[in-house]
């Protein structure tokens, strides 16, 4: 409860500094505003893939079933960021270069492949009959999928000439303090936004399998 | 040691089995021969080398999904993999000794496929050489665990091309970078890098996808 309104506090503030305090960017003007909601939910993707993948090795390693409910739910979370992410960079990429779609936009191209890979996780998971190999059929195919993130980054990197702004190098990151402050609002909501869906979708989930497990008790 | 005699015993029995009943080999054959044919109407009659060679890393793909679907037929089908789980090895030892033989099968196919490639399309380099020795090893290592997972689901042939392919675009993008670039050194590194990784992970894993 008291996550979910942090994510709508936060997610208020970020949208309104966003949209009326941040200052305007020189080259883009209004457009590049989108960036406070893009890239935060680009990062917040990963950040549940990561997660997921997390409590795969947990199950993995531990052998508690209750962590293959979780890594399941953040993968699920993920690819709905991993959605988000492609269009709103979609729609940014109208508005900057006025097409919908470009191959050499690497990070849309990577949201891509994961969306494709992430997708196949709930084909492979619909498929098995639940219960433990379900269960580890998962975790390793979650595992494989934090591999595949940074092999595509640099395979993504290798293949392409590049458009997309690069906001983060390894001088830090190339941007005023006000924007980079808004920035962190807007990120932080994200994340809130992702942890109160995360619990929420979970206490769901559970209640669903102890439901079906009561069911099955009584038949 | 008993390690290796263990892998060498399976793989042994994959390609003794093969040798026998014939199953899938001269399919895999048949089709990335048939694919490259498609493949020459398929392109427009004034398209370059450069396009050709990326129908080349197509065919080849799906050759070795042909040959991955096929590759726990007889496991399942007469319930081997239960032993092979229930019997005193390493079962990681099993996914070697599969992907040594979907290896195997691999190379023999690409000795079929590159020389008509080389006549109907355009001369091989050393570098196609090169790239499709490195790019085999990461699909025989990632597909043929994947193929045990598929084999373990209900949708099992159609499961298994959906897990499959995202995994590999890295290796189509490092292949044909390396058949194509100027300078081949980095897109080569780059699939050593994927099997170095990979096979670590399928190798590391398959214990999890076999047993419950």
């Amino acid at each position: 409860m008291f996550l979910a309104a942090a994510a709508a506090g936060l997610l208020v503030a970020g949208l309104a500094l966003a949209l009326l305090w941040a200052p305007e960017d020189a080259d883009q003007g209004f457009s590049q505003r989108i960036f406070y909601v893009h890239v935060p939910i680009a990062l917040t993707a990963y950040a549940c893939f990561a997660w997921g993948a997390w409590k795969a090795l947990r199950l993995l390693w531990i052998r508690d079933a209750r962590y293959d409910l979780e890594s399941y739910t953040a993968v699920h979370m993920g690819v709905i960021f991993g959605v988000l992410t492609l269009v709103t960079g979609s729609i940014w990429a109208k508005i900057s270069w006025g097409v919908w779609w470009t191959w050499s936009e690497r990070q849309l191209v990577l949201f891509l492949v994961l969306f494709l890979f992430y997708c196949a996780y709930f084909m492979l998971r619909f498929s098995v009959e639940s219960g433990p190999r379900r269960a580890n059929l998962s975790a390793v195919y979650a595992l494989f999928g934090v591999a595949l993130i940074p092999v595509s980054f640099l395979a993504i990197r290798l293949a392409e000439n590049f458009i997309h702004p690069v906001v983060f190098t390894r001088d830090g990151p190339q941007m005023s303090g006000s924007m980079l402050f808004v920035f962190s609002v807007c990120l932080a909501a994200m994340l809130a936004l992702f942890a109160s869906l995360y619990a929420n979708e979970l206490a769901g989930k559970r209640l669903d399998a102890r439901l079906r497990e009561l069911r099955e008790a009584l038949e | 040691m008993t390690y290796f005699a263990d892998v060498a015993a399976l793989a042994r029995k994959d390609l003794l089995l093969e040798l026998r009943s014939r199953d899938t080999l001269p399919a895999m054959l048949l089709f990335v021969v048939s694919a490259l044919v498609v493949f020459h109407f398929a392109l427009p009659s004034d398209a370059s080398a450069t396009a050709s060679t990326g129908l080349l890393w197509i065919a080849l793909l799906f050759t070795a999904l042909l040959g991955l679907a096929r590759a726990f037929v007889a496991e399942r089908e007469q319930r081997v993999l239960d032993g092979l789980v229930l019997a005193p090895c390493d079962r990681s030892a099993i996914w070697l000794a599969k992907a040594l033989g979907v290896l195997a099968f691999l190379g023999i196919a690409e000795l079929v496929a590159l020389p008509a490639y080389h006549v109907f399309f355009a001369p091989v380099g050393w570098e196609l050489v090169a790239a499709l020795a490195l790019a085999d090893l990461g699909l025989a290592a990632v597909g043929t665990l994947l193929a045990a997972m598929a084999a373990a689901s209900r949708a099992r042939e159609l499961l298994l091309p959906l897990l499959f392919l995202p995994l590999v675009i890295p290796v189509v993008v490092g292949g044909v970078g390396a058949t194509v670039a100027d300078d081949p050194g980095r897109y080569l590194a780059f699939l050593g890098l994927y099997d170095v990784i990979f096979v670590i992970l399928s190798w590391a894993s398959f214990e999890y996808v076999v047993s419950e």
